[in-house]
């Protein structure tokens, strides 16, 4: 008797981003309403940050609220129902349950069960992981039209007497439908991870320590000039690297749109990269914030609503955080 | 082959007034980065950079808040090089 050979999938040769949406949390909160308990100042944060305004999401809206606000933008945008999406990838380190994932209840409330679903822990480079696991799953026949969303309410997750990081945090969700394309439109994604570099953005102590030891409600914190170093010289060769990989140079590049983490790691990866200055450059740090997974598509979508760049136009986007991991491709704009 | 603590001078004064705006000459051994050079923590990252790259020496992240001022960074390139 012989044993049968398997079928194996396969998927169409190319992929695109489909439609994509964006919601911000609906407070703008200023440096003047952090700067009490971290004795610190509007112009120390925005010399250093570029800071003016995070928005921050209200006690009434949790992280899987903003993440189905973002999804029904995306779903709107690619012209797609909850039905025509066959798997769901939630990126977030704020939403506060092991089990069951965010993702699986969030394909449910879109209309997209019984869509594969489930969520990564990839914080700041989340949405590039996303868009990466996105794209291959498409390619490999696994998934027709997938959902990555970004979503983080990072305010739950702060110490406001924190100096290092707290101030820097906002709240938001983007989303993206990737699927089939005729043309490419998704560069491979170059990703990685550091973690013998664990501790320079960490939680304070773990779930188990806050329940054996008393300790209180676990909190962000990094260093941040470690940071900033590893961001810009480590970072720029890895979007450089995504170029390469995509077969464009800095000069074909519309726009560069790197996680807001700090306008001055912007500054500085610009200069690194090389870029002309031609190519637009997402700013949206300085008014929304630093909101984790969702800042490259949060910062995307106003490029497109403002009309900085329109449809079609070819995007650089890079990913860096807490893990330390990192993720970056090159793709066309929906 | 080393640099002589001569020649890391000269080339850290290069890169600081690179990085800073300010002239080669007000960039002496006993100034200060933080108080008389007005150079913050994320503009000093840079300067290190700049200078392990140039001077092919590792200055580690915790080594650099020991740096106080240009003569500082110049003793520690000179007895970091290979
Ligand atoms: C977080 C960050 C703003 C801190 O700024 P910094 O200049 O590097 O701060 P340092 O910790 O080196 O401290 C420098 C000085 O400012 C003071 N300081 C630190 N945090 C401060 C704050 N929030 N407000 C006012 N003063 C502050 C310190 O006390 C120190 O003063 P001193 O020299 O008199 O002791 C900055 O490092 C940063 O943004 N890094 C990038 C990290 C990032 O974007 N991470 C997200 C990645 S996903």
């Amino acid at each position: 008797m012989t044993r049968p050979t398997l079928t194996q999938s396969s998927g169409p040769a190319h992929t695109r981003i489909l439609g994509l949406g964006g919601v911000r949390g609906e407070l703008v909160v200023t440096n003047d309403e952090l700067v009490g308990p971290i004795d610190s100042s509007d112009e120390w944060i925005r010399q250093r940050t570029g800071i003016i305004t995070r928005r921050r999401a209200g006690a009434d809206t949790d992280v899987l609220d903003l993440a189905e606000g973002a999804a029904r933008a995306a779903l709107d945008d690619a012209g797609l129902s909850g039905a025509d999406i066959d798997a769901v990838i939630l990126s977030t380190v704020t939403y506060f349950h092991q089990t069951p994932s965010g993702a699986a209840i969030l394909a449910d409330r879109i209309g997209a069960t019984p869509a594969a679903a489930y969520d990564i822990s990839a914080a700041c480079a989340g949405y590039c992981y996303g868009i990466g696991q996105a794209d291959a799953l498409v390619r490999a026949g696994a998934a027709h039209n997938v959902l990555v969303i970004g979503a983080e309410k990072m305010s739950e997750f702060v110490d406001p007497t924190d100096r290092s990081i707290s101030f820097l945090l906002g709240d938001g969700a983007g989303a993206v439908v990737i699927g089939p394309s005729d043309i490419p439109g998704i560069g491979p994604t170059i990703w990685g991870s550091d973690g013998s570099q664990a501790h320079s953005i960490r939680q304070t102590h773990s779930w188990l320590d806050m329940r054996d030891s008393g300790a209180g409600w676990p909190t962000l914190r990094q260093e941040g000039p470690s940071v900033y170093k590893w961001a810009v010289w480590k970072m720029a060769p890895i979007a450089q690297q995504a170029m390469e990989a995509a077969g464009v140079g800095p000069d074909d590049i519309d726009v560069f749109i790197p996680h807001q983490a700090n306008m001055r790691i912007i500054d500085q990866m610009i200069k690194q990269l090389k870029l002309p200055d031609t190519v637009v450059v997402a700013r949206d740090i300085a008014d929304t914030g630093n909101t984790s997974a969702a800042s490259i598509p949060l910062a995307t979508e106003r490029l497109l609503r403002e009309g900085q760049v329109s449809s079609g136009a070819l995007a650089l986007q890079i990913g860096f955080g807490a893990g330390l991991v990192y993720a970056a491709q090159v793709v066309v704009l929906p | 082959m080393a640099y002589t603590e001569q020649e890391i001078l000269a080339g850290l004064v290069e890169i600081v007034s690179e990085e800073t705006g300010l002239p080669a000459d007000s960039v002496l051994p006993e100034k200060s980065f933080t108080d008389d050079l007005d150079i913050d923590s994320l503009s000093m990252m840079t300067i290190v950079t700049l200078a392990e790259e140039k001077f092919d020496v590792r200055i580690p992240d915790d080594e650099v808040k020991n740096l106080a001022t240009v003569g500082d960074a110049v003793s520690f390139i000179v007895g970091a090089q290979g």
